[in-house]
């Protein structure tokens, strides 16, 4: 039912080439993630205010905002890495197949809901050990070269390194390193993959390879994403939500927010008014 | 050419050849030393000193087998003690302390590091010799090994601070323990600069001589298992040097050839490890 995103970089706003084609209702969609009430702070500086809005199963559900918005924040609390800041406090639901993550271990949750970061992280690893790192820490026993080519093959990589699986991952390049990175996260199975701005340290034709993978993924698992480039929602998005100042301002599917924006500051933001 | 600008001229020429000056002073006297000890050494170096125990007073010849058996006994006891506590103190200190607990624990470190050598000699004469009212090889290895504990516990946690954020998040990420994280991703990360450090340390103390004055004492002969006193390059050397018989002296300077390029094998080997495996880039 998905079209196939325009790797050309001409696309506009108001035709989202990789959206959902028919509009999709918010409503008839289930949710894999809920997050109510939600209010984080770090220190005594309020930084999310009162969110609530849902992660949908086997969609793209990005965030959008101006720099500093909190959406890089937000992406974060769905697999609790926000707890790595010893200051930070949360009040507020967030569920995970209805159960709230935050009464869950951290690391069988961490396991279920995997994150792509902004620069490619790679280990100082063999490619190989890169993808396997994560099933054995998992305790996974069985053949690991094959979990190893599925994961590299679902993350559209694996032609371009099956000759050279031992050779150190910083030898890929940038946009390659950043596949190996969603392998790498894929090789677990996560339920819901997140993504905070995984194209900003990378070139349009690595850009152009990432979404149209990010569209493909839908099929294994759910996904959210961090962008501040509006054109890349409009493209890979199915659901959009508009962050400002730490508060969800519109969350609708992509192309409804971009073409018939509810919220006058949503209109401003995508017509690129400020920002 | 205005003689302002002549003079701004001549301060930077001035400059720049003393910088030169005196960076050419610092390697000449590396060579000096290395040339002085390879010239007198070399003469003096011969299969009988790797081999032979010392003559007694009076005869010619012999050499320092129970000196290097000592040494290397003593080093690898000496890392036994420091390594382990130098090394987790410093995972401590890096990935679990607070700020608070890290200062002060790096500064008494850096205090311990500043101890001359001769006091912990005490110290380790008070605390592993009296009790048991015996020079030993334990004792020196004792006092050796706590001078490698803040050397090791300073490196291993400068070098675990340098791995980037990102690759522990990558780790936690996938689902891995904060110690789960640390022994599969960090510290391998880390690893060649913490061994490389290691051997630095092993290298330092390999050349300490008042450390093991009154801890390891000294032995003309063989030092059978840890509890008895026992021979060690730098001692040896110490000793020799200081005696009034010329083939004595020869051999002390034997004996610091030897230490010499045992060091400069540890430096070798240290940079080795260093060029090889995977590096995690910068930045």
């Amino acid at each position: 039912m998905q079209a196939s995103p325009n790797p050309e970089l001409s696309v506009k706003v108001n035709a989202p080439a990789g959206a959902a084609t028919t509009r999709e209702n918010a409503a008839s969609i289930p949710m894999r993630m809920r997050i109510s009430k939600l209010n984080f702070y770090y220190g005594t500086k309020q930084i999310l205010f009162d969110i609530s809005m849902g992660i949908a199963d086997k969609r793209v559900t990005a965030l959008i905002g101006p720099s500093g918005c909190g959406k890089s924040t937000l992406l974060r609390i769905l697999n609790r890495m926000h707890e790595t800041v010893s200051t930070s406090r949360l009040e507020g639901e967030v569920l995970l197949d209805q159960q709230n993550i935050l009464a869950q271990d951290v690391t069988a949750l961490r396991r279920r809901v995997g994150m792509v970061f902004q620069r490619p992280n790679p280990f100082p690893k063999s490619i190989f050990e890169n993808i396997a790192y994560g099933p054995r820490i998992n305790g996974f026993k069985g053949p690991i070269a094959d979990v190893v080519e599925k994961s590299l093959r679902n993350a559209a990589l694996w032609d371009e390194v099956k000759d050279h699986l031992h050779k150190s991952a910083y030898e890929l390049s940038g946009g390659q390193q950043q596949r190996l990175c969603i392998a790498r996260a894929l090789a677990v199975e996560p339920e819901v993959l997140l993504l905070d701005e995984p194209c900003s340290a990378l070139d349009p034709i690595s850009t152009a390879k990432i979404e149209e993978l990010l569209v493909e993924l839908k099929n294994l698992t759910t996904l959210a994403i961090v962008t501040h480039n509006m054109q890349q929602a409009a493209r890979v998005s199915d659901f959009t939500a508009f962050v400002l100042t730490g508060q969800v301002i519109e969350f609708n599917p992509t192309p409804q927010l971009f073409t018939t924006p509810t919220d006058p500051r949503t209109e401003a933001y995508i017509t690129g008014r400020f920002g | 050419m205005s003689a302002r600008l002549r003079w701004r001229k001549f301060v930077s020429n001035f400059m720049l050849t003393m910088t030169g000056v005196c960076a050419v002073v610092s390697v000449a006297i590396l060579f000096l030393i290395l040339g002085y000890l390879v010239v007198n050494g070399g003469k003096s170096i011969n299969w009988a000193f790797f081999t032979q125990l010392p003559k007694p007073v009076g005869e010619v010849g012999g050499g320092m087998a129970n000196a290097i058996v000592g040494s290397a006994k003593l080093l690898l006891v000496a890392s036994l003690i420091g390594v382990p506590v130098g090394f987790l103190g410093g995972v401590y200190l890096a990935e679990f302390s607070g700020a608070k607990v890290a200062s002060v624990v790096r500064y008494a470190a850096d205090l311990l590091n500043g101890v001359p050598s001769i006091v912990i000699g005490i110290f380790a004469y008070s605390m592993a010799v009296l009790p048991f009212k015996q020079f030993s090889t334990l004792a020196g290895s004792f006092a050796l090994g706590l001078m490698m504990i803040p050397i090791t516990l300073r490196s291993t946690e400068e070098f675990l601070g340098a791995v980037p954020r990102m690759l522990r998040e990558g780790a936690m990420a996938l689902g891995a323990s904060k110690w789960k994280t640390i022994s599969t991703v960090i510290v391998p990360a880390a690893y060649r600069g913490i061994l490389t450090a290691i051997l630095l340390a092993l290298a330092r103390v390999a050349g300490e001589t008042a450390p093991l004055l009154f801890t390891a004492l000294g032995n003309r002969y063989w030092s059978p298992g840890w509890g008895q006193p026992t021979a060690s390059l730098p001692v040896m050397i110490y000793n020799y040097a200081l005696s009034p018989y010329e083939d004595w002296h020869r051999q002390a300077w034997a004996a610091g050839l030897v230490l010499l390029g045992l060091i400069l094998i540890i430096n070798i080997l240290a940079r080795t490890i260093l060029s090889r495996g995977i590096a995690v880039p910068r930045g």
